[in-house]
């Protein structure tokens, strides 16, 4: 909805941050067997497992994660995919880095990780250049709901969050100020414009 | 008339593409600019709308299949008569790229910008469209603020670029950070010269259009102005001379005169701040830290990689670092950090036995340094003639925020650093 509204021009550049229900999301690219659970088990778990658009294969959302999705038009910003992979990695290396976690980038493997396991996923749909999906962080994830996935359809891939690299949980808030100004310096974008919406 | 569809390239460092889906199948109808089909590249999605309207014809690229860009994945059959379409999407024809250029299939040669909307049109009359986009006062500001019209997005009838969006467009360039605020275009190009019989035409490499686009930019931004001294390098060239071999030995990596160089820049980008600094709107910017640009000559173009906080770091850790980054670069494995954020650069345009020359500033710096070729010549020393190694250094720096005096200390500083070196190269 509010791509379709970036495309006519009728909103600026939004910056989504949200936290899901515990749901497990296969992208354009996953396959069934990175799933490892059954239908039923998912179910007692209170999972839901849903098909998306986004590039990627499959992951995990839930609690204490943190959701970006923005809404930009790349086409007014850089028409580079890479690059804006590059950037959304580089805002969430920066964020951890005020929070205390040294985070890299691993070559080949999208995504954010702290001593090989991955703390940030990506994955992100562009169409006629407006951007749509993005980033998921576990800042104080239960990491235990990752048992039933491979995540990312990467065996042996281990997920971490901040709370488990710190040992100790961490304000919301906070990271989320800090990611807006980061992301927001990063695509050249003021932080007012990037303005936030929460749900 | 058929045309083809183009695997776009979806930025300037991706080289191929995976079809994952085709929304449409052979002999179905797809109007232009409806999603046809989708590619996936390093964990994005995009779709890719139809560059014309039209029936697809045939399939080329099959799902799950990885071409490289601007590849013929399938063609469409037009419908109507709307003339040549020729080949949709080839924005690297040089002739044609002005003309036609999908919204998508271009991506990353910054060629179409801004005119998805004005291409309703049949592409002949396409130029002459081009410039009623703008009403004759919009085409002047455009003039006045350098500004190409083809980066604004029109909302008018039409298309038109509107005195609003004109002015949504200037504040949004100039709210950017620095680096982005001038987006590289050349300016409007002399007439092409004709090309005969005995003329090759060669469509640019995208390196080769990003220098350009960059080269003009810089000049049209900064006022350039270089000055050159001559600095006797005969106690640099002594200490390189005695200690190459071991330190290659020890060490196990390459001396060359650079990193002298760069040690001496980093002491006097310290003394005067204002050549390590950007220009961002009407603030200066100064960088604490700092970040220094090599230019690395490639094949077909060149590359700066920088060194990032390269004051931190003693003078083997430079070595080592120069090295490695060259390294990366002539294999083509550089990541978007090592060319972004440098504060200085230094070139070496010495290398063929150039005096001098004067570079141009790699923006959003303010100053570069060129190193021309090092030789011995006669210098005149209390009224004795030596024979001496010498070397000119060029700097260019801008003139809009560096006076010429302190441009001048600046070098002076340079110059008296190397000619007295005293730094251990193990230290």
């Amino acid at each position: 909805m509010l791509v379709e509204k970036r495309k006519r021009n009728e909103i600026a550049d939004t910056l989504l941050l949200l936290e899901h229900p515990p749901v497990i999301t296969m992208g354009r690219n996953a396959k069934p067997e990175n799933l490892l659970s059954t239908p039923l088990e998912l179910q007692q778990a209170g999972i839901e497992v849903v098909e998306s658009d986004r590039g990627g294969d499959v992951t995990f959302h839930g609690p204490g994660q943190l959701i970006g999705y923005p809404i930009l038009d790349l086409s007014k910003i850089r028409r580079d995919v890479v690059w804006y992979v590059r950037v959304l990695e580089e805002a969430i290396i920066r964020t951890a880095q005020d929070c205390g976690v040294r985070a890299v980038r691993v070559p080949g493997c999208p995504g954010v990780w702290v001593n090989n396991a991955k703390v940030a996923s990506l994955g992100i749909h562009i169409s006629r250049w407006v951007t749509s999906h993005g980033f998921a962080l576990n800042l104080n994830t239960d990491l235990n709901f990752f048992c039933h996935i491979i995540p990312c359809g990467i065996a042996s891939c281990p997920v971490t969050s901040f709370q488990q690299c710190l040992g100790k949980p961490l304000d919301r808030s906070v990271v989320e100020q800090h990611l807006v100004q980061h992301l927001a310096g990063l695509l050249g974008l003021e932080k007012g414009e990037l303005w936030q919406r929460m749900s | 008339m058929a045309a083809d569809v183009l695997m776009p390239q979806m930025g300037e460092s991706v080289a191929e593409g995976t079809i994952t889906r085709w929304l449409k199948k052979e002999g179905e109808a797809v109007s232009k600019d409806e999603p046809l089909f989708e590619i996936s590249t390093e964990k994005v999605d995009a779709e890719i709308p139809s560059p014309i309207a039209g029936v697809l014809g045939k399939i080329l690229v099959k799902e799950g299949q990885t071409v490289a860009v601007h590849t013929v994945v399938a063609q469409i059959e037009a419908v109507g008569s709307l003339g040549s379409l020729g080949s949709v999407g080839s924005a690297e024809t040089p002739q044609k790229s002005a003309s036609k250029a999908p919204e998508s299939a271009t991506a990353g040669t910054e060629r179409t910008e801004g005119t998805d909307k004005s291409k309703a049109g049949a592409s002949a009359e396409k130029e002459s469209s081009e410039l009623l986009r703008a009403s004759p006062l919009v085409r002047r500001m455009a003039e006045e603020h350098g500004i190409d019209l083809s980066l604004v997005e029109g909302t008018g009838t039409g298309g038109r670029i509107t005195k609003e969006d004109f002015m949504a467009y200037l504040e949004r360039q100039g709210s950017a950070t620095a680096p982005k605020a001038a987006p590289p275009k050349p300016v409007p190009a002399p007439t092409p010269a004709k090309t005969g019989e005995r003329d090759e035409s060669v469509p640019m490499t995208i390196m080769r259009k990003r220098i350009a686009e960059h080269m003009v930019m810089s000049r049209r931004t900064s006022a350039h102005v270089t000055t050159v001294f001559q600095v006797d390098l005969s106690r640099v060239a002594e200490i390189y001379r005695k200690e190459k071999a071991g330190f290659e030995n020890q060490e196990g990596v390459k001396l060359t005169y650079t990193p002298f160089f760069i040690r001496a820049l980093i002491d006097s980008l310290k003394r005067f701040p204002i050549l390590n600094s950007s220009v961002n709107g009407d603030q200066i910017v100064y960088h604490k830290d700092i970040h220094m640009g090599i230019a690395v000559a490639l094949e077909g173009g060149l590359i700066v990689p920088v060194v990032h906080h390269v004051d931190e770091k003693n003078f083997l850790g430079l070595v080592r670092t120069i090295h490695e980054l060259a390294a990366r670069a002539r294999q083509k494995k550089l990541t978007v950090d090592d060319v972004q954020g440098g504060t200085f650069t230094i070139t070496n345009p010495g290398v063929y036995g150039g005096l001098f020359a004067t570079p141009i500033i790699n923006q959003p710096q303010v100053g570069i340094l060129g190193v021309g070729t090092i030789y011995k010549a006669p210098v005149v020393i209390q009224d004795a003639i030596a024979i001496r190694t010498v070397v000119h250094l060029a700097l260019s720096f801008d003139h809009r925020v560096v006076d010429g005096a302190v441009a001048d200390q600046f070098m002076a500083s340079v110059k008296k650093y190397l000619e007295g070196w005293e730094e251990s190269l193990w230290a």
